[in-house]
């Protein structure tokens, strides 16, 4: 799935890395804890969270994430918008909230890349 | 690579939860302009990263230090903070001393130190009550 059709599926409003609009995803995970994004994901390009906080942002990087996508409205400092950007991830915010939103993706196509 | 080691410092400031995984992300440059394998440089980045949170949250910041060889990076974190009562319990997953405030950042979940072994190949803790701790972690190439 392209990045294009994560934003058109959860309606959300694109923050910053509309050049990566096309780039290609096969998995995603959705998590406010951070630790268990460290923890238990693997190779996922995508997260989606509802925690706002520089670190969301580091956690992605670490984990060669390419897009986070904010649930339930919530929006990006100017910091972590910045950090974004030096880092190539592309952010977006979706009214849905975490449970809907993850499962709009699943039944679109996008698993979490277990068992794939 | 050289046959030389190399050698990379960095503080870790431990006033600013913000800036807590700057020197992971330099680091992951570093290693990816010396070619180092991508599975290598997320186990590195992620031990890392967890260590500096650790730092920042427990210890009042620290020191980084990494050296890469011709068969591992080894990364050297040290601090001075109240140092780890129970390394053992410290290291069950879940097990958390972290403040609620910690918690509501994303971490603090107890998965720190176990999260740092499981990407590491060999990871060692030497603490001290009152003095400090050392950690050091070795991913091989």
């Amino acid at each position: 799935m392209e990045i294009r059709q994560i934003q058109e599926v959860l309606e959300a409003q694109m923050i910053v890395g509309e050049d990566s609009l096309d780039k290609d995803v096969h998995s995603a995970c959705g998590s406010d804890m951070m630790s268990d994004v460290l923890a238990y994901v693997k190779d996922q390009a995508v997260l989606l969270t509802g925690l706002v906080n520089a670190q969301v942002i580091r956690t992605a990087q670490m984990m060669d994430m390419i897009c986070v996508v904010f649930v339930r409205s919530k929006q990006p400092t100017a910091d972590m918008v910045e950090l974004a950007q030096e880092a190539g991830i592309t952010l977006m915010s979706t009214k849905k909230r975490m449970y809907e939103a993850c499962g709009l993706l699943y039944a679109s196509g996008l698993g979490n890349g277990a068992g794939a | 690579m050289s046959e030389e080691a190399l050698r990379f410092h960095f503080d870790v400031d431990g006033d600013d939860f913000t800036s807590a995984g700057q020197a992971s992300v330099q680091v992951k440059k570093l290693l990816r302009e010396l070619g180092v394998s991508t599975d290598v440089i997320r186990r590195v980045s992620i031990a890392m990263y967890e260590g500096e949170i650790n730092m920042v949250i427990h210890a009042g910041g620290g020191k980084a230090d990494v050296i890469v060889d011709e068969t591992a990076v080894t990364i050297v974190l040290t601090d001075e903070g109240p140092g780890i009562p129970n390394i053992a319990q410290a290291m069950q997953e879940g097990y958390s001393t972290a403040p609620d405030n910690v918690r509501s950042l994303g971490f603090g979940a107890g998965m720190g130190l176990p999260n740092m072994k499981r990407y590491t190949d060999h990871m060692e803790i030497e603490s001290q009550l009152g003095q400090g701790t050392v950690i050091t972690m070795r991913v091989d190439l």
